[in-house]
């Protein structure tokens, strides 16, 4: 209401202003927050309102014409898919950047990396102390996001196959993962690349980032090497989206296109993820939700 | 005269419609609730809605709708709160209006008081990073995120319900009854224990249920708190995820019209009817306890 006046009030003035509310994954809030308020000041005819609360939520409110653009750590799922059908709405995928999930541990497990079937079997409950895995005895303890968040259903989807251990502890935020990681010696828990790493660059003390090996090879990947992200080695990569119903138009496209401009891929950078090629391995995402028919 | 009269009416009426503002919300709530609860048994059978412990309504397989463990866990953090609160919280109403001097109870009173200006948030965070910590040196325990955390925070948060309606109910106990124990030679502890107490024993009983009503329907301070995890929990070292937390958490990110939309509203109105008939019992009580005190 009180947008709706405030527009009321501008538009008294002469001046137009146009509102673009966005809305979704927390993954993505700060940088797209800082991506915005740079383009605010390069265009102030146009204001931008922007909020979290998981990529479901920004799904949802895209799907209910609540919002112009849904910030999103995953694909849509099937619900979301047929909802959208029934309803006759054209989902269009953007990809902001790539994000590469983290596993962390605390540093008493004493693991330097996991295999992936290691690393799904822990998640899914398959191992309830460490000593299965030649580390030193003591009970897992598994923490992670709740199920609204993106990367809690890339996770389960890409990585587990099947359901997360109902012991999962599901946390409010990524930064809650970490203070509980630090504190609790048989941690594990998963994580973006942006939280890992101090300002300057580097580890955050009192946690371990392990490497990890991919399906059919036998060295880890530590995720704390660049060349190993930008080449694509690291198997924990995914694609951060942003979805708008339609084609985008007028200075929604505006925004989007700034956010791949030489200025707004430094601004993703400094928050920790990497900014995409065209046609490089993150697109195969982009193909992929347009043979399923988005 | 009559314009006197008229006014006299009016104003009877306006208040009249006022205080019916409340009842009707409260009916609309219910209502709403309701209709929304009733679709979702047409998926979901009764039986399994109560009885299954699994909770996983996003599953990469089957959904399930089981608020078993959810319901286990919801009773076990408020118990634990009460078993914690009652004893403090009525020993602080005793204390108060039976022996402190008149100028600490003027200092204690508004003191506990103070304690329901604090934003549950505020609990939620010291349960993180005072309580959480502090459970996990004591007991040894990986980490302190459990049911035992959430019912300590809740009991601090029930305090003031309890104290506030305990001392009221004590302080309405006839003088004539403690000057007949004294004229009888009994000593201060005695009268407060053998004639006091139990002649307000329904609005001290009231004070519990309206604590406990209080510490149910509690939500941000238990979702920070208490771990969040979906298995049935086997004790007080177990993470919880109670009901109000489900809702929470899963409200926002649930597309409109789904089984596990309106499975929500089952669980909220569960909860509903839980504090409500908590409340009725709890007014029943204090209404006999204040015939009794006239």
């Amino acid at each position: 209401m009180w947008t709706g006046l405030l527009l009321l009030l501008l538009a008294c003035t002469g001046r137009r202003v146009e509102t673009l509310v966005i809305k979704g994954s927390d993954t993505e809030v700060n940088a797209v927050l800082q991506l915005a308020e740079r383009y605010m000041e390069l265009d102030s005819a146009v204001s931008i309102s922007i909020t979290g609360g998981g990529s479901g939520v920004g799904i949802a409110a895209l799907l209910n014409g609540k919002i112009h653009l849904a910030n999103s750590s995953r694909e849509l799922n099937s619900h979301e898919l047929q909802y959208a059908e029934q309803h006759g709405l054209r989902i269009v995928p953007h990809i902001l950047a790539a994000d590469a999930l983290v596993i962390i541990t605390h540093p008493s497990v004493g693991l330097d990396s996991l295999d992936m079937t290691q690393l799904a079997g822990l998640f899914a409950g398959d191992v309830s102390d460490w000593q299965a895995l030649g580390a030193r005895s003591g009970p897992v303890s598994l923490y992670g996001r709740q199920s609204n968040s993106g990367t809690f259903m890339y996770f389960r989807d890409k990585v587990l196959g099947r359901d997360f251990s109902p012991t999962l502890k599901q946390m409010n935020g990524t930064a809650q993962i970490i203070e509980a990681v630090r504190n609790d010696p048989g941690a594990i828990g998963y994580v973006g690349l942006g939280y890992v790493t101090e300002p300057d660059g580097s580890p955050r003390q009192g946690i371990r980032v392990l490497g990890i090996v991919p399906a059919g090879q036998t060295s880890a990947i530590s995720p704390l090497h660049r060349d190993n992200l930008t080449q694509g080695r690291y198997p924990l990569l995914r694609p951060l989206y942003q979805f708008t119903i339609g084609e985008a138009q007028g200075r929604l496209r505006a925004f989007l296109d700034f956010e791949q401009s030489a200025e707004g891929r430094r601004i993703i950078e400094g928050n920790g993820y990497l900014p995409v090629e065209k046609g490089t391995f993150v697109t195969k995402g982009v193909d992929e939700v347009d043979k399923r028919g988005l | 005269m009559l314009i006197r009269h008229f006014w006299d009416k009016f104003w009877e009426k306006t208040l009249a419609a006022l205080a019916l503002v409340a009842v009707l919300t409260l009916g609309g709530i219910f209502l709403l609730l309701l209709t929304n609860s009733w679709k979702a048994f047409s998926h979901i059978s009764l039986s399994e809605f109560f009885s299954a412990a699994a909770w996983n309504p996003a599953a990469y397989e089957t959904p399930t709708f089981g608020i078993g463990a959810m319901l286990w866990s919801t009773l076990l953090v408020t118990l634990g709160a009460m078993a914690i609160g009652v004893p403090l919280g009525l020993g602080t109403a005793a204390f108060m209006s039976e022996l402190a001097p008149a100028r600490l109870r003027n200092l204690l009173k508004p003191a506990v008081e103070m304690l329901a200006a604090v934003p549950s948030v505020v609990i939620g965070f010291l349960g993180i990073v005072l309580v959480g910590p502090f459970l996990a040196r004591v007991f040894h325990l990986p980490n302190g995120l459990n049911a035992l955390n959430g019912a300590i925070l809740l009991a601090v948060m029930s305090l003031p319900t309890l104290v506030s309606i305990a001392e009221d109910a004590i302080h309405a106990v006839p003088k004539a009854y403690k000057e007949a124990s004294y004229a009888l030679g009994a000593t201060r502890w005695e009268t407060l224990l053998r004639v006091t107490l139990p002649s307000c024993r329904s609005g001290l009983i009231a004070a519990i249920m309206l604590g406990m009503g209080r510490a149910i329907g509690e939500t941000m301070t238990v979702l920070m708190a208490t771990g969040n995890a979906t298995a049935m929990p086997n004790g007080f070292f177990d993470p919880v995820r109670t009901l109000t937390a489900t809702v929470a958490i899963e409200m926002g990110e649930t597309p409109q019209g789904t089984t596990h939309f309106y499975a929500l509203f089952a669980c909220a109105l569960t909860l509903f009817v839980i504090t409500l008939l908590i409340n009725v019992a709890a007014e029943r009580l204090a209404a006999s306890y204040r015939k009794k005190g006239q």
